[in-house]
């Protein structure tokens, strides 16, 4: 990343769902902490990848980052703009240069609408181009994804799921944005064309320049797309680096359960490992300081009285864990920065 | 290998649909050993859990065609008689799918739907298939057994309730397990326990295990022999690490460098270009003709038979011996 100041700054981001009980009268019973206080920047023409199990928060902070909805507390700063304070009318001009891709493509498009109506639309909504113009737009939009202008004219249940992801992806790209959320974009696709699509949005992010926040629960995926990786836990994001620093040398004990517990690449290499035990607990009541230590193998006293802040214990490598310096391959000594 | 514990020879399995009679399986065939673990991988329309469904005897009989021959412990399952093949399904062969949640009836609790399998399949008391149910939740590592025997599945979490599958699939000590994407649904912490858990038992009980999955990590940590699956054909069986050493045919060469653990550190994945072909009108010769760099003439002429490519290893590409040298077409 450069000097310059990040695409996106996002600072103490948190989301509290209240949960609500009584048939007449509805009070408050709890709260899920689905987001707390998370805090990450996003370079121009980067990628930063979002891993973490179900239920840790990270599809949560994709919406929260292009308020679709609405957070609890925090900022996201976009451009130098207060994303979350925006009035409508601006947040409305905004949405053009901040776009999502969803998981499930099928889903995400509205079945009665055809092919070349969908990709349009976020034009249309925009104004400003004749139909004929948008016609022609859509054409081009096609031949940049790699599906042929002859579709333009179907509707999305003639398509497979990976060009179905391709008329997702059009979408997301008409109204040339800058930034994209691609929340699970291909997890749900055979591997043989989830490759294809990977290397569809590496293209394209190289041509137009764009920026994601690449949210997978597949860490392999996010190791080849991303140049950070922020790893969550319950809520909590416990770790940040690099992407050659994190899978080489994860100091936080969650990230290096998650990375044992990765299939291994040859039945040669099968090997026993110490697994991590239990399940992620519940975020309506999630454990006090550090959200991990009841699964942690290194808890010690500190680690339920206090919550870990995130804090840099290397040069661009972030960990939210009391012992940082010492889990890792090598500690690391000197005075703390 | 020891005479095999299930023989599948020439499955084919077609079904009515508006675009005519599609065959989902065609002529495939394969075997595993008694204590063997066989990995089916292959991704969507590869005819893999059709061919389980077809072992299991749970395809619907008005809307399929099943030909073919299914041997297990020298019955042939097609010939069985509904009645008879209840015997068997549970009993001797017993099968977990991916979604556990869909699987598990949701008004009884988890500790009744276990014993109902085993009254319905041994002459035991109540009370000792409840004790038998306390110690198969227990061995399949669910905290305070006896306790959780009274709860719902929807009480439970993903990752338990394919535990409670794994309990009941196992309960009446089957020769041979089913596994038709036992983790997919699951996080990749809860599959790396799931995995171990599959390992172990499989090992201490000595019991055959069928693996069926599009995911070639859990070939890599659990399988001892694999089959690729391919428009409904069998491309490649192989020793899992001869599998992964000399794949022997485009497609498992293809799914391996689309991989990206398998796949070297690069900054662009292979891919296979083009799409899965119609099962309904498929490609006259090999299916994957049409997608394949190596591709010739002769494979539009007819189907490529399976051929050895070394022990235990078998492709069906004319260009076997190539492919396995890796040069590039």
């Amino acid at each position: 990343m450069s000097a310059r100041e990040p695409l996106l700054s996002v600072t103490g981001l948190t989301k509290h769902f209240p949960v609500r009980e009584g048939l007449v009268v509805e009070r408050e019973v709890g709260r899920v902490r689905a987001v707390d206080d998370v805090s990450f920047t996003i370079g121009h023409g980067e990628t930063l990848g979002l891993v973490g199990e179900s239920g840790c928060g990270k599809s949560t902070t994709g919406r929260l980052v292009l308020r679709l909805i609405e957070a609890t507390g925090g900022s996201v700063s976009f451009e130098g703009r207060d994303v979350l304070a925006l009035p409508p009318a601006e947040l409305r001009a905004l949405r053009g240069a901040m776009q999502i891709v969803f998981q499930d493509p099928y889903g995400a498009l509205d079945p009665r609408m055809t092919v070349e109506d969908i990709i349009t639309e976020p034009l249309a909504i925009q104004g400003g181009h004749s139909g004929p113009q948008l016609a022609q737009e859509a054409r081009r939009l096609l031949d940049v994804v790699g599906l042929a202008s002859a579709h333009a004219r179907r509707y999305p249940h003639e398509f497979s799921g990976g060009q179905r992801q391709r008329i997702g992806i059009a979408r997301a790209i008409a109204p040339k944005p800058k930034f994209i959320v691609c929340d699970e974009a291909v997890s749900a696709l055979d591997v043989s064309v989830q490759a294809q699509i990977v290397n569809l949005l590496q293209d394209l992010q190289q041509e137009m320049g764009l920026s994601y926040l690449f949210i997978a629960h597949d860490l392999a995926v996010v190791k080849h797309i991303s140049d950070r990786v922020a790893v969550m836990y319950l809520g909590h994001v416990v770790e940040i680096a690099g992407k050659r620093d994190l899978y080489a040398d994860p100091r936080h004990p969650y990230t290096q359960a998650l990375l044992d517990a990765v299939p291994v690449r040859h039945p040669r290499l099968r090997r026993k490992r110490a697994r991590l035990t239990g399940e992620i607990p519940s975020p309506l009541d999630p454990p006090p300081g550090c959200r991990f230590h009841r699964r942690c193998p290194l808890a010690q006293a500190v680690c339920s009285a206090e919550r870990p802040l995130l804090r840099e214990i290397l040069p661009g490598h972030q960990v939210a864990c009391h012992f940082a310096e010492t889990t890792g391959k090598s500690p690391v000594t000197g005075p703390k920065p | 290998m020891s005479a095999p514990l299930l023989t599948v020879t020439d499955l084919t399995v077609a079904f009515r649909s508006d675009e005519g009679m599609v065959t989902a399986v065609d002529r495939v065939s394969f075997a595993v050993a008694p204590g063997e673990v066989l990995g089916i991988v292959g991704e969507s329309g590869s005819g893999k859990s059709v061919s389980a469904l077809a072992v299991m005897g749970l395809l619907d009989k008005a809307a399929s065609r099943v030909s073919g021959e299914i041997l297990f412990e020298g019955e042939n399952l097609l010939a069985l008689s509904e009645k008879r093949m209840r015997t068997i399904r549970g009993r001797r062969i017993g099968m977990i799918f991916q979604e556990p949640m869909t699987s598990l009836n949701p008004v009884f609790s988890i500790g009744d739907q276990i014993v109902e399998t085993i009254v319905h399949h041994e002459r035991l008391g109540r009370q000792a298939a409840r004790e038998r149910a306390v110690a198969m939740l227990d061995k399949v590592g669910i905290p305070s057994a006896r306790r959780r025997l009274d709860d719902y599945p929807h009480q439970l979490s993903g990752g338990m309730r394919q535990r409670v599958m794994i309990a009941m699939a196992l309960a009446c000590s089957p020769k041979l397990l089913l596994a038709d994407e036992p983790t997919t649904a699951l996080d990749v912490t809860i599959q790396a326990q799931l995995l171990d858990l599959l390992r172990d038992l499989q090992a201490e009980l000595g019991m055959a295990v069928v693996v069926i999955t599009h995911n070639m990590g859990v070939i890599a940590e659990f399988a001892d022999r694999v089959s690729v699956f391919y428009a409904g054909r069998v491309a490649e069986t192989a020793p899992a690490e001869a599998l992964f050493d000399r794949p022997s045919h485009p497609y498992t060469r293809g799914l391996l460098a689309s991989t990206p653990e398998m796949a070297e550190e690069t900054d662009r994945l292979r891919t296979i270009p083009g799409t899965l072909p119609s099962l309904a009108k498929p490609p006259p010769g090999c299916r994957f003709a049409p997608r394949c760099d190596w591709a010739v003439a002769l494979c539009d002429a007819r189907r490529p038979p399976l051929e050895m490519v070394g022990e235990g290893h078998a492709s069906a590409c004319l260009r076997a011996a190539e492919v396995a040298g890796g040069t590039v077409a």
